[in-house]
């Protein structure tokens, strides 16, 4: 096939600059997954899989209200029933809490952060708050004991929009904080943008929404903890992306000893950051496990985690554009709203920060501004979700290219084109200081045109229209850029983000040859066992098959910043290759001991360390291992075995960037949207495993297609989720997407030494505008400027319908 | 067994067979696909007294002598899978599908495993696998 051909050619062999890789034997090869083989035979171990002997079953019961007062809770009857071991108010469990359940990113100086108990005492603040937990020996004696938990509530009004949360007078979700406001008028900024828009020839203003997002990662999220009361030791499962950093921060909401608290997180059945936080349930857990001093589980049923696990999302976006007649871009000016739900979670309030130096794209101007406010409403928490911030970004600037390309009566093409920042292979700072590590846009979207056949499909639009087709021709452009990698530490600590964003790695050699390389990276579905061993083997001439990664347990990796922001290549990658080069320069030392030269005259080629000129004198990694365990003949001072780590600190972040291409049939008199192409090219830097990286590509765009076109979490105005289970959610089948082109151009990041960019988000941030674009560009005829997603029959119609009655809504709120 | 215990907890709790999946509360994903008498059904959906005298057909019986099945082989090769977790529950509804005779169209795969939810792979690949797995069992060669 054509795409995977251009796959591999263009993303094969890396250019490793600075490290002693570069044989690329597995490095840009289509390797079949290590991963699959327990997967694809039913022997994958989730959490739910796990029994311990005299394991209790945990069971929350949940407010039904979105916001109320909890008046009384008496668990005095379910301790009665059948297999019940104990029942606890959120009264009842307080003196367990040292600390409120954490948010680690509190990103304006001004941001109020709530106090989120695991279990609410006073109030609940939103549909399915705990209010009490039931113990049983058994999952269905502990259901039915929750049935039996009596609750008094004092309903109170809810807050259920972010236009809501924003008006005076709206009830106060926390009454310690003030108002419903989380921080107001976040401000990055760079240039006199008053100015520029004020001179500009040409304005375009829009506002567009992103509407709640429900992760769906197909693992629903489980936990399961067994103490060792004697010792004071605990070990926790969790279906999590994140074990390190569970660990400290549940250490510290416990009050448990960290260096007694063992996290594993085993195999997890996706995340999309929907399991990039601490969870009511995880403390809850831990505290009921040492309270009785028994192993305890708790399994999220679909529906519950439909309201207790993060929804994504949720953002109201003005965005405007100042530019000249031709169309080139002059500033850039985008005023956020953004909903964080009842409380904070992890890494909330950041999220749209993420995006901020990104509202003006992969384009060049002279002055851009981005403004943010958050609210709180009585509704489930928003976090990080696939792209995370990066969307909203990419959205609104490749929504507002069309729509200023539209204002002119120009070519989107063109339009992006004439504005693109140029080719460049050093850094190079965007409108807003962010240095952009690398990058080719103009060959991004040259290719994604030429593949998508872009002068044809214009002719065939041109012909329908013509001919009042009530199937209309729809093309859709989005050349996005994303940030990853969650880089440099010091650039983390500057926003007040309370992570760093290095990573970990171990490579340990051992006597029989084999390899052991611990990870700090924490993979659930990326398939890093693969992609590391491809680096490992690589970097050390060693079989692919040779080399066993370890990840996910805290015992076993016990340094690492875990899965999120597509920063695993990029941070956790690199790690791993910078302790292979330890591993090497030991070993070249022992190899010209052993062979009677000098270290410099030891190079590594064709796998083995061979003396220069002479490569029949060599040595194998493996025969190293083993005389660096045997430490019979090793240079003097040199300490005996052959393990090395290193920690690697990114010194930027990286910035993958595409071009997309999305074709749509509009029935104009159904407002039924079918893509009918859709070609996605993109730039994550050198490739590692052009088959994963495929794969990444295709659930990425699934997943933006799905925000576009299907998903949307609904509330009714007493807070209740309306959308509140999987078949009231429209989590798009097989039936419901189409095939995608996919290809790549390769321009190598400069961030680190792999040239490696990350492409785990790339799909779902570029895709959306692609969708939404098309189909506006279809309407176009019909006076159709905006329409709001996801563009669902009903509300494609409805924009139709209004276009043609002359209102306004079609052409400014776009929601529908 | 309580008279409602279902019958995908049946295999998971009661048997300890943890390959066949729980990912909803609606029967909505098919994650727990399994074959019942020959045909692919929910396991969520039936109550496990109404399996009784039933033959049941999990993930763990599909591999043979070390071999993996055709469809589980194709699911590797052709990169159908990432986190898994759908995995077992897609390749039994595949089974199924292959089984009864279905066009190995893309179209008429993607309607066939609509009952199926997948969040990772797009499902562009699963298609592949069908494909590759429904030609390899189809084969007159084939037993």
């Amino acid at each position: 096939m054509a795409q995977d051909s251009q796959a591999a050619a263009d993303g094969g062999v890396g250019t490793l600059s600075g490290t002693s890789v570069g044989m690329g034997a597995y490095i840009g090869s289509r390797v079949l997954r290590k991963e699959d083989p327990p997967l694809v035979t039913g022997h994958g171990r989730f959490v739910d899989n796990l029994v311990l002997p005299g394991m209790q079953w945990v069971v929350i019961v949940r407010s039904p209200m979105a916001h109320a007062r909890i008046l009384r809770v008496d668990v005095s009857a379910a301790l009665q029933m059948p297999g019940v071991t104990a029942a606890y108010s959120g009264a009842d469990l307080a003196s367990e809490w040292a600390a409120s359940l954490p948010c680690a990113w509190p990103v304006a100086p001004d941001t109020k952060i709530p106090n989120h108990w695991p279990v609410a005492t006073d109030k609940a603040r939103m549909v399915g708050d705990a209010v009490a937990v039931v113990v049983a020996d058994t999952r269905e004696h502990a259901v039915d004991a929750a049935e039996a938990v009596d609750v008094d509530y004092e309903q109170l009004p809810a807050v259920t929009s972010i236009e809501q949360a924003l008006a005076d007078g709206a009830p106060v979700i926390h009454e310690e904080l003030g108002d419903n406001i989380c921080y107001r008028d976040l401000k990055i900024a760079n240039g006199d943008v008053d100015k520029v828009f004020a001179e500009a020839p040409v304005t375009v203003k829009q506002r567009y929404y992103h509407p709640r997002l429900i992760p769906n990662a197909m693992e629903p999220r489980g936990v399961v903890v067994q103490p060792v009361p004697i010792t004071g030791e605990v070990t926790m499962w969790s279906s999590t992306q994140i074990p390190h950093i569970l660990r400290t921060l549940l250490a510290l909401t416990l009050n448990l000893p960290e260096s007694k608290f063992r996290v594993v997180a085993p195999d997890v059945g996706g995340g999309f950051g929907s399991k990039l936080d601490v969870y009511a349930e995880e403390a809850i857990c831990l505290a009921v496990a040492r309270r009785l001093g028994v192993p305890v589980k708790w399994i999220e049923e679909r529906s519950e985690g439909y309201l207790t696990t993060i929804h994504g999302r949720d953002v109201i976006q003005d965005m405007e554009v100042a530019a000249t007649e031709e169309g080139r871009l002059l500033g850039v000016r985008g005023k956020v709203y953004c909903d964080m739900g009842a409380y904070c979670q992890l890494v909330a309030p950041g999220i749209q920060v993420l995006g901020a130096t990104l509202f003006a794209g992969v384009y060049s101007a002279a002055a851009a501004s981005f403004e943010c406010t958050a609210v709180f409403t009585n509704r489930t928490p928003t976090d990080a979700y696939r792209g995370a911030g990066r969307p909203e970004a990419t959205y609104a600037i490749e929504r507002i290219m069309d729509a200023l390309a539209h204002r002119l009566g120009k070519d989107p093409a063109e339009v992006r084109r004439i504005n693109f920042i140029p080719p460049f292979s050093q850094p190079v700072a965007n409108v807003f200081g962010a240095l952009y590590d690398s990058g080719d846009y103009e060959a991004g979207l040259a290719k994604a045109l030429q593949l998508s056949d872009y002068d044809s499909l214009r002719r065939e639009q041109a012909d329908r229209r013509q001919r009042g087709d009530t199937k209309q021709l729809g093309i859709g452009l989005s050349t996005y850029i994303e940030a990853c990698g969650s880089a440099p530490s010091r650039g983390f600590g500057a926003v007040n983000f309370g992570a760093g964003g290095w990573e970990a790695a171990t490579i340990r050699c051992l006597p029989t040859g084999k390899v052991v390389a611990v990870t700090g990276t924490s993979p659930h579905g990326q398939g890093h066992e693969t992609s590391w061993s491809q680096i490992v083997a690589d970097a050390l001439g060693v079989k692919f098959e040779d080399v066993e990664v370890l990840h996910g347990d805290t015992a076993i990796s016990p340094q690492g910043l875990d899965t999120y922001g597509s920063r695993s290549l990029a941070a956790g990658g690199v790690a791993l290759q910078k302790a292979a080069d330890k591993v090497m320069a030991k070993a070249k030392r022992i190899a010209a001991h052993e062979l009677e030269v000098a270290e410099e005259d030891i190079e590594f080629s064709e796998g083995a360390l061979r003396v220069r000129g002479a490569p029949d004198k060599s040595r194998a990694i493996g025969d190293i291992a083993l005389s660096a365990f045997l430490a019979h003949n090793l240079p003097d001072d040199m300490e005996p075995g052959l393990e090395e780590s290193a920690l690697f600190d990114p010194v930027n972040n990286t910035f993958p960037s595409g071009a997309h291409v999305c074709v749509v049939e509009v029935d104009t008199d159904t407002g039924l949207v079918d893509i009918v192409k859709y070609v996605a090219v993109d730039d994550c830097g050198n490739i590692v495993n052009p088959m994963i990286a495929e794969g990444m590509v295709h659930g990425g765009v699934a997943q933006g297609i799905a925000e576009a076109q299907y998903e949307e979490a609904t509330y009714d105005e007493d807070g209740h989720l309306t959308s509140a289970n999987m078949s009231a959610y429209l989590v798009p089948s097989a039936a419901d997407l189409p095939s995608f082109v996919t290809a790549h151009v390769v321009t190598p990041s400069t961030s680190n030494p792999g040239g490696w960019k990350g492409v785990g988000e790339a799909g779902t941030i570029g895709s959306p505008p692609a969708v939404v674009n098309a189909v506006v560009d279809a309407l176009t005829p019909l006076g159709v400027t905006n329409v709001g997603m996801p563009v669902s029959p009903e509300r494609v119609w409805r924009t139709i319908q209004d276009a043609r009655a002359g209102s306004g809504a079609a052409t400014e709120g776009g929601q529908g | 067994m309580e008279p409602r215990q279902l019958l995908v907890y049946f295999l998971r709790e009661t048997l300890g067979l943890t390959g066949t999946n729980v990912g909803c509360d609606t029967s909505s994903c098919g994650a727990c696909t399994v074959m019942v008498d020959g045909k692919s059904v929910k396991s969520c959906t039936m109550l496990a007294v109404q399996a009784d005298g039933s033959e049941i057909l999990t993930i763990e019986g599909l591999a043979k002598d070390g071999q993996l099945h055709p469809l589980q082989e194709a699911f590797r090769q052709e990169h159908g899978l990432q986190c898994g977790y759908c995995t077992p529950g897609m390749i039994m509804a595949s089974l199924g599908l292959i089984e009864s005779g279905a066009s190995l169209e893309e179209k008429d795969i993607r309607l066939g495993l609509e009952g199926n939810l997948c969040r990772c792979t797009g499902y562009q690949n699963i298609i592949k696998a069908v494909q590759s797995a429904g030609e390899t069992m189809r084969a007159p060669t084939s037993a």
